[in-house]
């Protein structure tokens, strides 16, 4: 058995067990990282070097017993939206392409603690917007399943590291479902916590009201593990939330019994794929057969999250986005003539197209007579949506369905039509909205092969909840395949 | 389509965002714009008289600190990342004439 079959907690483990070291380990994935990037460009930055030195220096505070936690010695990828210090951190931009952070992020910093080998930094869909990681200014990660699609986003080479087995397990952030999305379509697990369950802190901002971090990883164990590592109540993220609930493997519980799980009829309509459907729904049956109750109900308010996203993010983004001016960091224009027109040819040439779109659309619907129009309305329609999973959880633990409408789409299909990849956010984007634990575990695959994920969303702070029965099902699934293994 | 953008909204949004679009850029800006507030319009479906905007999930109050120092100097490594730096500080165009 390669060390690279095997899921981190069992990689720490067997490292403390004596059995391999942290450098043999990050060998061996530097090693696959090497002869698999040309292809699948998971990475914007990777350090072979500095992996290899953090990896030494990890395996003597292992030996001197120092680093004794579940995920000691073992290598990680870290998305390029989370600072690293010393370490380029672009979030797939031109505009911060030679940006060095003097510091690290709160939950980066959290894994090094425990003795995280940080191998390098994972593509992106540019600042964090987009669903494929086609927007990402350092080309487009392809899907380890089939090199002809995409991974998912905006989280997508965080997604297609884990599964192409060139990192043990990845931070990825999460907005409207960019670690959900990206895990589904890569047939990986990923889990978006609750709102303010990971500090922020050294994230760099998009929709500072939606985004989480939260682990992208080969089970669900995994999964639970790395939440437990990287959730903390930090005073330097001000929606950062204090809890004592975060351990979170004690859910890891084989039992399901008296879990009611709730199935909203209208995340199975007209738009959702078939194949998608049935793998859904079979592993809803799975769930009843281990002894959880199964009802149907109508959640509603489903067409309107999007629209009210889509200007809540774009908001947030235009305001967070105003630092990036060609002063402090990053690029600036080399020909610019004063101030604001250095500012104006800077931020033109340092976005991207999709960046730009959301900065005017979120200019315009703050801007002075169209605020209460659009801005407005949309935070009272999010009002509306938490009312409506408020009513949901006080009938049901779990809610069940799919994460997204189709499995991975083709390179190239998706941002020919922007809204139309915006539509395909539909079963998430509630969820931050409302600011929702969920998580995506494979469920099966379409007739092309590509891996179908099944969410599961919980109430506020009841993440263990989602992870009881993401185990439980995981369980009954069986070892999910890898596409390594798969296609050759 | 409903939201039509004209030229002045589309110089008012470059403006306020900061951009400088070319001519091309803005006839393709003004029209995602006008489809994508077209979509938004939807929202206009729902009543939301007497609704409570939610800005934050949570019912959080303002989260006070002492106003300490904690940070350290760190003036070279933050001035190494500037794209133009002038005796230890950051160097700008002119701003006044």
């Amino acid at each position: 058995m390669s060390l690279l079959d095997m899921t981190a907690v069992e990689l720490a483990a067997a490292i403390k067990e004596g059995k391999t070291t942290a450098v043999e380990a990050t060998r061996e994935v530097l090693a696959q990282i090497e002869a698999k990037e040309e292809l699948y460009n998971c990475y914007v930055t990777w350090d072979k070097d500095a992996a290899l030195a953090q990896a030494e220096a990890v395996q003597v505070g292992i030996e001197a017993g120092e680093l004794n936690g579940p995920l000691a010695g073992v290598p990680v990828a870290i998305k390029d939206n989370m600072c690293t210090k010393g370490m380029l951190t672009t979030c797939a931009s031109k505009i911060l392409g030679n940006f060095i952070p003097t510091f690290s992020a709160e939950a980066v910093l959290n894994l090094q603690r425990e003795g995280a080998i940080i191998l390098g930094k994972t593509n992106m869909d540019e600042f964090a917007m987009g669903s494929t990681t086609e927007t990402s200014a350092f080309g487009v990660t392809k899907n380890p399943w089939n090199p002809e699609c995409v991974p998912g986003g905006s989280s997508g080479g965080s997604a297609a590291a884990v599964a192409a087995e060139e990192c043990f397990y990845a931070l990825g952030s999460d907005t409207g479902g960019s670690i959900r999305q990206p895990a589904s379509f890569c047939g990986v697990v990923g889990m978006k916590p609750t709102y303010g369950t990971v500090s922020r802190y050294g994230l760099i901002a998009y929709g500072s009201s939606l985004d989480q971090i939260g682990p992208l990883a080969k089970d669900v164990t995994d999964c639970a593990t790395i939440l437990e590592v990287i959730s903390s109540h930090d005073t330097k993220d001000s929606t950062s939330v204090e809890r004592e609930d975060t351990d979170f493997t004690k859910a890891l519980v084989e039992d399901v019994k008296g879990i009611r799980i709730g199935i909203p009829n209208d995340y199975f309509n007209e738009g959702l794929d078939d194949e998608v459907k049935n793998a859904v729904l079979q592993a809803a049956k799975v769930l009843e057969e281990k002894g959880a109750t199964m009802g149907h109900f109508d959640l509603g308010l489903v067409d309107y999250a999007i629209p009210a996203y889509y200007t809540i993010a774009a908001a947030e983004a235009s305001s967070n986005l105003e630092r990036f001016d060609g002063i402090k960091y990053g690029y600036r224009t080399p020909d610019y003539a004063g101030l604001h027109n250095m500012y104006k040819k800077t931020r033109s040439e340092g976005f991207g197209e999709e960046v730009k779109r959301r900065i005017m659309l979120g200019s315009f619907v703050l801007s002075s007579g169209y605020y209460d129009a659009y801005y407005l309305k949309a935070l009272k329609v999010k009002t509306l949506i938490k009312k409506a999973f408020d009513e949901a959880f006080a009938k049901y633990d779990v809610i069940l369905g799919p994460v997204a409408p189709t499995t991975a789409p083709k390179l190239g299909e998706s941002l020919v039509d922007p809204l139309q990849m915006y539509l395909g956010d539909i079963y998430t984007i509630a969820v931050n909205l409302a600011g929702l634990p969920g998580i995506s575990i494979p469920c099966g695959r379409d007739s092309k092969g590509l891996p179908i994920g099944l969410q599961l969303i919980g109430d506020c702070f009841q993440e263990k909840k989602l992870i009881q029965s993401a185990y439980t099902y995981e369980k009954a699934r069986g070892k999910f395949p890898t596409p390594a293994k798969e296609v050759r | 389509m409903a939201n039509i953008i004209n030229d002045e909204t589309i110089e008012y949004v470059g403006i306020l965002a900061k951009l400088e679009l070319s001519d091309e850029e803005k006839e393709q800006a003004k029209r995602d714009m006008g489809r994508m507030l077209d979509y938004i319009d939807k929202l206009g479906e729902l009543d939301t008289e007497g609704v409570e905007p939610m800005s934050h999930i949570f019912p959080m109050q303002n989260v006070f600190r002492e106003d300490g120092i904690t940070n350290t100097d760190t003036r070279g490594e933050l001035l190494a990342n500037a794209p133009e730096e002038k005796d230890g500080m950051f160097a700008v165009p002119r701003t006044f004439e």
